[in-house]
């Protein structure tokens, strides 16, 4: 039943993102109105909460989404199975999350 | 091997795989092209009048039994009713056992597998009446008929299961027949089996290892779609899952 869960996280992850993904093309328009300027997009971002909801969020959907599909591929394709697959797959998912929250730690700490 | 034709016909080149599970080669013939002619035509007029060893598999040459399925120019097809004229290339044809299945000798496979399949997604109908209780009554016209009938005319021929690059690349994985298989019997309201098939198919190997890549429904020479069928299960699964009503089922492999 291992399967049918990650296809579920995967399914649930995708529906997170997707809107997320809008309001991310949206946020890119409205941020560069004043010019693109980091330290001008820094003023806004910084101590923001829903900044870093909706990014730490979308952080974590893709870690999770990404992880599962990189891990069909690794079964598939490299016919990967057991301990080997779950370590490349948790990796992946552990250098997604920690890389994109502190991406978002960058921007939004004060 | 080659074989000569008379020089009034024209001739088809034929590629034709011949060895056994542990390998094999191609010999080539030349067969005479005649109107209306069937790539189970051509088999058979090399076996009969080239090479008597070639083995092959049919039975009912119309298109019901599935026996005669053959990998044609790259392409799972069945073999009776496609006709030379539309897939030769060049004036000419390779044919081959069917892909993801093993090789009995030259062109037969063996169907174990495929048939062991059907039988691990609970693909048989599970009744609750005794011959005593009589003819249940259907009717024909309602939403889950229709849809058990829309995924039932399958003949077993395993051209889904050759076109399928899920089943190459998981050999545990169900199949798009049996996962067919066993959605006409979930719309099946006579069967009483549904929870337990759906553990079934919704172990490691089932339903959701699917990538809708639809090669099933492009091939299947019945036209049935068993992606959408695949979908569907998919979908009853997670509702089952999520309700809480779906068995544990200790079966399938633990990647």
């Amino acid at each position: 039943m291992l399967e049918m869960r990650l296809y579920l996280a995967q399914r649930i992850s995708a529906a997170i993102i997707a809107p997320l993904v809008l309001i991310h093309l949206g946020m890119m328009i409205y941020a560069i109105q004043g010019g693109l300027d980091a330290a001008e997009i820094l003023a806004r971002t910084r101590g923001s909460f829903w900044w870093a909801a909706n990014y730490g969020l979308f952080v974590v959907a893709v870690a999770v989404h990404a992880a599962i599909g990189l891990r069909n591929v690794l079964r598939e394709w490299f016919a990967l199975r057991g301990l080997m697959l779950a370590t490349l797959a948790w990796a992946s998912f552990a250098l997604l999350l920690i890389s994109g929250l502190r991406a978002v730690g960058a921007v939004v700490l004060l | 091997m080659d074989q000569s034709s008379p020089s009034t016909t024209l001739s088809i080149a034929v590629r034709v795989w011949r060895g056994s599970a542990r390998g094999g080669s191609f010999d080539t013939f030349a067969v005479p092209q005649q109107p209306s002619q069937t790539i189970l035509d051509v088999v058979t007029w090399i076996q009969r009048h080239a090479d008597a060893s070639l083995s092959y598999r049919f039975a009912c040459r119309v298109g019901m039994c599935g026996s005669c399925a053959m990998m044609v120019n790259g392409i799972p097809r069945w073999t009776c009713r496609t006709h030379v004229n539309k897939v030769m290339r060049n004036n000419s044809l390779t044919i081959e056992p069917l892909r993801n299945l093993p090789v009995i000798k030259d062109l037969a496979c063996d169907m174990t597998e495929f048939f062991d399949k059907w039988k691990q997604a609970e693909g048989h109908f599970h009744g609750s009446r005794t011959r005593h209780d009589g003819v249940a009554r259907l009717s024909p016209n309602s939403p889950q008929r229709r849809v058990a009938d829309a995924a039932t005319e399958c003949i077993n021929c395993a051209i889904c299961y050759a076109s399928c690059d899920v089943v190459d690349w998981n050999r545990d994985y169900l199949g798009p027949a049996a996962l067919n298989r066993a959605w006409s019997l979930q719309n099946d309201e006579r069967d009483v089996a549904g929870a337990r098939r759906l553990a079934a198919v919704g172990g490691d190997a089932g339903c959701h290892q699917c990538h809708s890549q639809q090669g099933c429904a492009t091939y299947c020479p019945n036209e049935l779609n068993p992606t959408a069928s695949i979908a569907g299960l998919k979908r009853m699964v997670m509702k089952a899952y999520v309700k809480g009503d779906l068995p544990t089922r200790g079966d399938g492999e633990h990647a």
